[in-house]
């Protein structure tokens, strides 16, 4: 056990990886030289040499494409994606390609890529570089999604990520990265995709968070007046059904808490299913917590307000319990907007 | 039994190399009516005309070697010696197809010759091609990788960010445009600010080889070339095949758009054609011989077309395989 920030985390994840697997490459801008904008990829151009840590162009489309065509003929790059809204210049080389060679080639060609990147608000970063995007990724087949909540997640997910025989994409909420936290390392350290993890128990709800909204939910639970299991999804495709209906078997009520637009956000997926797995069992309406339909706005108390606080995630689950409806959203109450 | 390795190899004799142009002709001629009839679905993209670059490249790739090809890919594909029947039962979504019938027309692949899956997105295999030359760099050995695109793709950013990663990185890879003069159904003048496009590896130091895209040996010769300084850690070439498309750019496009007398005259440069005469000027075959492979082809493609008509279609099930490991 080690006690590393979540940048930290990632460098550490990637050096085992590569000391465990010669085919594992690290690929993307300023990520050797630099050792990566955001650190994570610090001291692995010592360790490993130019030929496995590559400073690219600033050119995604051109190396996330080459990673793809590196992963299905031997190799098992890891491409660091500074921030993940530039993966919209590469879409189709991981949406089209990444996600369909295996098919396409009838198991000939697999695709053993991991993508990381950073996502998320909170640094002022504005609007094209604060996003959350896992909705980009998860309704193509053949991708897998994983966030980090923390260094522990960020380690034990991107190791499984690298040792997976298909391409993941690993996304990794920037406020983190300077986050700190014990971490155990190797293989006990590595966390299996697909695997939810219940951090806290309670009887009353159950808090479904990813990425940056679970040390959110995290906070709002401790010392409220209920009781709250809260799950950390750390995958989202495929996410862990079992944990989650479990969960909400025992409490009866269940609140997502999504950094992201209400419309469309990853929650509407787990809340469906848990409507409709659990319809007479429950005790309130299924709830969503998230962010307004907005850009991630600039100034400081905008964007504050646009991913959710521990205040409100409060909040809007107090008001769940206490009347069994639907809380309405603080912009809607506020009268910021309908 | 002969096997797609087997094909290959055959491609090192250049009576071999006049059958399997003759071969991918007679194959898209079928293709075209057998789409005509309603049994091949979706779209179609022929390569008539351009038998020269598939074969010309084929004969000199080791099957060890990468390619990376756009969806115009049954001539390539067959070139690098996958069977006909397996083309056409993925042409024709059957389970005799070379991916279970789940890719179609567009999507043809053999990992045992090389051959990537082939790319319906303009431009999308070239970036792929230098992750495969990169993979070669890293993991040691001479293998090489090849990206087969088209004259249009050269105006997507992923061809240039392909071009330069390569070169910067100076990876052991081809890169092989065939210049048919269109992209869809625009004339290349209309879209493209050069219209000889090897001067486009110039941006990237990079050497540069126009090839007379009819002539199969030149074809090959210009492709060893750039192969051999790939092997030697020379670095990418880029090669410009200029050619012609016979047909339009899919399915029952029939090209109104080119002026008059255009097609004529490029058909009066066949590939299959000169190759025939130069066979029979050198003394390698007669004239008599010529006609007796092109009915054979003739004999052996008909016997494919009738096999995979019979062929089963896929059960549901099969669109559920080999999404993950």
């Amino acid at each position: 056990m080690t006690k590393l920030r979540m940048n930290q985390a990632v460098s550490a994840a990637l050096a085992d990886a590569m000391r465990e697997d010669p085919a594992v490459v690290v690929i993307g801008e300023d990520v050797a030289v630099p050792g990566g904008v955001f650190k994570a990829t610090d001291g692995l151009l010592a360790e490993f040499g130019v030929g496995r840590v590559r400073d690219t162009p600033i050119s995604e489309m051109g190396f996330l494409g080459a990673a793809v065509g590196a992963a299905a003929t031997g190799l098992r790059p890891v491409v660091e994606i500074m921030f993940g809204e530039f993966l919209g210049v590469a879409l189709d080389q991981l949406v089209t390609e990444a996600a369909k060679l295996r098919y396409l080639s009838a198991g000939q060609y697999g695709v053993p890529l991991t993508v990381r990147a950073s996502v998320g608000a909170g640094l002022g970063f504005g609007a094209q570089h604060s996003q959350c995007l896992e909705t980009w990724f998860y309704a193509t087949p053949g991708l897998k999604v994983a966030v980090a909540s923390g260094p522990q997640t960020a380690y034990g997910l991107l190791r499984a990520a690298v040792r997976d025989d298909d391409p993941v994409v690993v996304l990794e909420p920037r406020r983190l990265y300077g986050g700190r936290a014990e971490v155990v390392t190797g293989d006990d350290g590595i966390i299996a995709l697909g695997s939810a993890e219940v951090r806290t128990a309670g009887d009353d709800v159950t808090l479904v968070a990813l990425g940056g909204t679970v040390p959110v939910a995290q906070e709002a639970a401790d010392g409220a007046g209920w009781g709250a299991e809260v799950v950390d999804l750390r995958t989202l495709v495929p996410w862990d059904v079992a944990t989650v209906l479990d969960s909400v078997r025992r409490t009866g009520r269940l609140v997502v808490v999504e950094e992201g637009p209400f419309s469309g956000g990853w929650g509407t997926e787990i809340a469906a299913r848990v409507a409709s797995e659990l319809f007479g069992e429950l005790r309130a309406p299924v709830h969503r917590v998230t962010s307004p339909d907005v850009p991630v706005p600039y100034a400081k108390p905008l964007e504050t307000r646009y991913v959710p606080t521990v205040e409100y995630v409060r909040e809007q689950v107090g008001e769940l319990i206490e009347t069994g409806r639907t809380p309405r959203p603080w912009w809607s109450r506020e009268g910021a907007h309908r | 039994m002969s096997t797609s390795l087997d094909r290959r190899v055959a491609l090192r004799d250049p009576t071999a190399r006049l059958e399997r142009m003759m071969e991918i002709r007679e194959f898209e001629g079928r293709v075209k009516d057998l789409f005509f009839e309603g049994v091949v679905s979706g779209t179609t993209h022929l390569c008539e005309g351009q038998e020269a670059v598939s074969v010309g490249l084929a004969a000199t790739l080791r099957p060890t070697d990468h390619v990376t090809c756009t969806y115009r890919g049954h001539g390539v594909a067959l070139a690098l010696g996958c069977e006909p029947s397996a083309v056409l039962g993925e042409i024709m979504g059957r389970t005799v197809g070379l991916v279970g019938g789940v890719g179609g027309s567009m999507h043809l692949s053999e990992r045992a010759v090389g051959l990537m899956p082939t790319f319906a997105i303009v431009g999308g295999g070239i970036p792929v091609a230098v992750g495969a030359g990169l993979s070669c760099q890293v993991l040691g050995g001479d293998d090489v990788a090849v990206a087969v695109f088209g004259d249009g793709a050269t105006n997507i950013g992923a061809f240039h960010e392909s071009l330069n990663l390569a070169a910067v990185w100076k990876l052991p890879v081809v890169f092989v445009v065939e210049n048919n003069l269109y992209g869809e159904y625009s004339p290349i003048a209309s879209t493209t600010a050069v219209t000889d496009l090897a001067v486009r590896a110039g941006s990237y130091a990079m050497p540069a080889e126009t090839v007379d895209g009819q002539v199969v040996d030149d074809v090959a010769a210009a492709v060893r070339r750039a192969v051999e300084r790939a092997r030697g850690g020379d670095g990418p070439t880029l090669l410009e095949m200029k050619t012609y498309r016979y047909s339009g750019h899919s399915r029952a496009d029939t090209g109104p758009y080119r002026p008059d007398g255009e097609l004529e005259a490029w058909q009066g440069r066949d590939p299959i054609a000169l190759y025939a005469d130069a066979l029979v000027a050198a003394g390698t075959v007669t004239a008599g011989e010529v006609d007796a492979l092109r009915s054979a082809v003739t004999e052996r493609i008909d016997e494919v077309v009738a096999e995979v008509r019979q062929a089963p279609e896929p059960d549901p099930s099969a669109m559920f395989g080999h999404i993950h490991a």
